[in-house]
């Protein structure tokens, strides 16, 4: 008899989750009276926190814009905003299981990601290069060959200097941070000549570091990759409403001075100006918003 | 939960490389049995001398191991972890910290087995000293009323029974070390739970990941309980430690 029973009981609990997501998350939104954004604590400056320890940042500006979005289309004025952190381990399971309704920290949209969730149009373009000390007069990853470089485990740099090594015929010597605080250290303790990381982060964690002269960014473009925030697949009204409201930025070239203000101006937390001017590649997309994974380009 | 399952992720290409993600949890658990196999070497080793010389009538020595314990075992071992790493080579003289940060042969594994080791060897101590200490007092008066000096008693004597009786409790922790191991990927060493991570942010394929990393450590947990089983049942002396019944 209880054989008989598990094989559908196993079948309706298999199916049963993919069910619960139909209501939607506007739907959850308006029943629940809440959002919830997902941040980071330290991905400079896109979403980070400042001295009292609340989120702040170029993304957590444009999902503001968002959620002033849902607002009016729910007529919510009184939503609630709550603010959830994340990781680079547990974003998407996040994301996929209902927690946070919109991710907003630096997340690359690549094709193995979008079949677990969707990503509002490209916001940022990040090229994945090198941080050294100066003084050590590394200008290109050739000069790496027998050296430790630095990466933090679970990003996609890793695979990426992988396959410049096959590629080019480098041999570096590869060493992992946890976090990218980390690898930053074994960059500062002298156990890593370079470290490997999206351009944005590192500039970040100079900026904040204890002598920002002695670090400079160097060397190719290991890799060009979509940043953008994150929602749930399958969704299609909520999407409309990311969509839109990030188009419409785009559009009424508001995101050129959001832009300026966080990657061109001083910041929080010590008032450094990561002088990071737009590329080339972001004005195209601001032009003909997209969000195409980071294999289109 | 809008999850999209793939069981067949295992064998399939990562995306940067020929090999598939199941070479990479075969490298991340060949690590795993090497720092754990290493370590718990090193553990026995200096667990044993320690332990013992925690039961030797020697003020001093016995000062050494409460010290030696007391001093592995009331740090978190992550902490350790990054002592050992980061902190230590900058208390070496330049020279020698600069060649132990780049050009020490296979760093961070050697930093990994010999930290876990020294961490397990505290625990592995206090079993050893309980396992003397549970023996009948007469035991070593006997010996020694036998003309045998106290090396040899510990020698023929003490430490045969003793080490038998601490079986058990050292399963657990032979057990532990392997669980501890995943501890060192903090310091970057490749093995299960470093994968595991590199697996996931590839593929995103978490849960599946996650759940074959678990299986695979509790293979190796499990393996080590049975092992040490047959060990404590190939050395069973007759009569030497009373059974029940």
């Amino acid at each position: 008899m209880l054989r008989r029973l598990s094989t559908p009981l196993i079948l309706a609990l298999l199916i049963a989750p993919a069910f619960a997501q139909e209501a939607g998350t506007l739907k959850k939104i308006k029943d629940g009276g809440s959002i919830t954004l997902g941040i980071r604590e330290s991905s400079y400056p896109l979403s980070y926190l400042d001295e009292k320890q609340q989120p702040i940042g170029y993304h957590i500006d444009i999902c503001n814009r968002i959620v002033d979005a849902v607002k009016a289309k729910l007529k919510l004025p009184g939503l609630k905003v709550q603010h959830q952190t994340v990781t680079s381990q547990n974003r998407i399971p996040l994301v996929s299981n209902g927690t946070v309704d919109l991710e907003c920290g630096s997340t690359t949209n690549n094709e193995a990601r979008q079949k677990q969730v969707a990503f509002a149009p490209t916001t940022f373009i990040t090229n994945v290069r090198m941080a050294v000390k100066k003084a050590s007069g590394i200008q290109s990853l050739g000069q790496l060959g027998g050296k430790p470089v630095a990466t933090t485990t679970g990003t996609t740099s890793v695979q990426l200097m992988r396959a410049h090594e096959k590629g080019k015929g480098v041999d570096f010597k590869e060493i992992y941070g946890k976090d990218h605080a980390d690898s930053f250290l074994m960059l500062e303790t002298d156990r890593a000549v370079a470290f490997v990381m999206d351009d944005n982060l590192l500039a970040g964690l100079i900026a904040t570091s204890k002598a920002p002269n002695n670090y400079a960014i160097v060397g190719e473009v290991l890799s060009i990759e979509p940043i953008a925030i994150m929602l749930r697949r399958g969704d299609p009204e909520f999407k409309k409403v990311v969509d839109d409201t990030v188009k419409g930025l785009m559009k009424s070239g508001e995101i050129d001075k959001l832009y300026a203000r966080w990657f061109m101006s001083p910041i929080p937390p010590k008032q450094v100006n990561l002088n990071f001017p737009m590329s080339e590649l972001l004005k195209f997309l601001i032009a003909s918003p997209s969000d195409a994974p980071a294999e289109s380009f | 939960m809008d999850y999209h399952w793939n069981w067949g992720i295992f064998l399939e290409q990562v995306k940067a490389g020929e090999e598939t993600y199941l070479h990479w949890l075969v490298t991340g658990l060949g690590w795993t049995l090497a720092v754990s196999l290493a370590a718990w070497l090193l553990a026995l080793l200096l667990g044993i001398t320690v332990g013992t010389l925690r039961t030797v009538p020697h003020k001093g020595l016995a000062v050494l191991g409460a010290t030696w314990v007391e001093l592995f075992r009331n740090i978190p071992l992550l902490v350790q972890m990054f002592l050992w790493f980061f902190v230590v080579p900058e208390l070496l003289p330049p020279d020698w910290g600069l060649w132990v940060k780049q050009d020490m042969l296979a760093k961070e594994f050697v930093t990994a087995a010999l930290c876990l080791g020294l961490f397990t060897s505290a625990r592995v101590a206090e079993q050893v000293r309980a396992g003397v200490g549970s023996l009948a007092r007469g035991q070593r008066d006997a010996a020694l009323a036998l003309g045998l000096t106290l090396p040899q008693a510990y020698r023929h004597v003490i430490l045969p029974q003793a080490l038998r009786i601490v079986i058990p409790p050292l399963t657990s922790e032979f057990m532990n070390v392997f669980k501890n191991s995943s501890i060192a990927f903090a310091i970057g060493v490749m093995e299960l739970t470093f994968q595991a991570r590199q697996m996931q942010e590839d593929s995103e394929q978490g849960i599946e990941t996650y759940l074959a990393v678990t299986l695979l450590y509790f293979i190796c947990a499990f393996a080590a309980n049975r092992g040490m089983a047959w060990i404590e049942a190939r050395s069973r002396v007759p009569g030497l430690i009373a059974k029940p019944g």
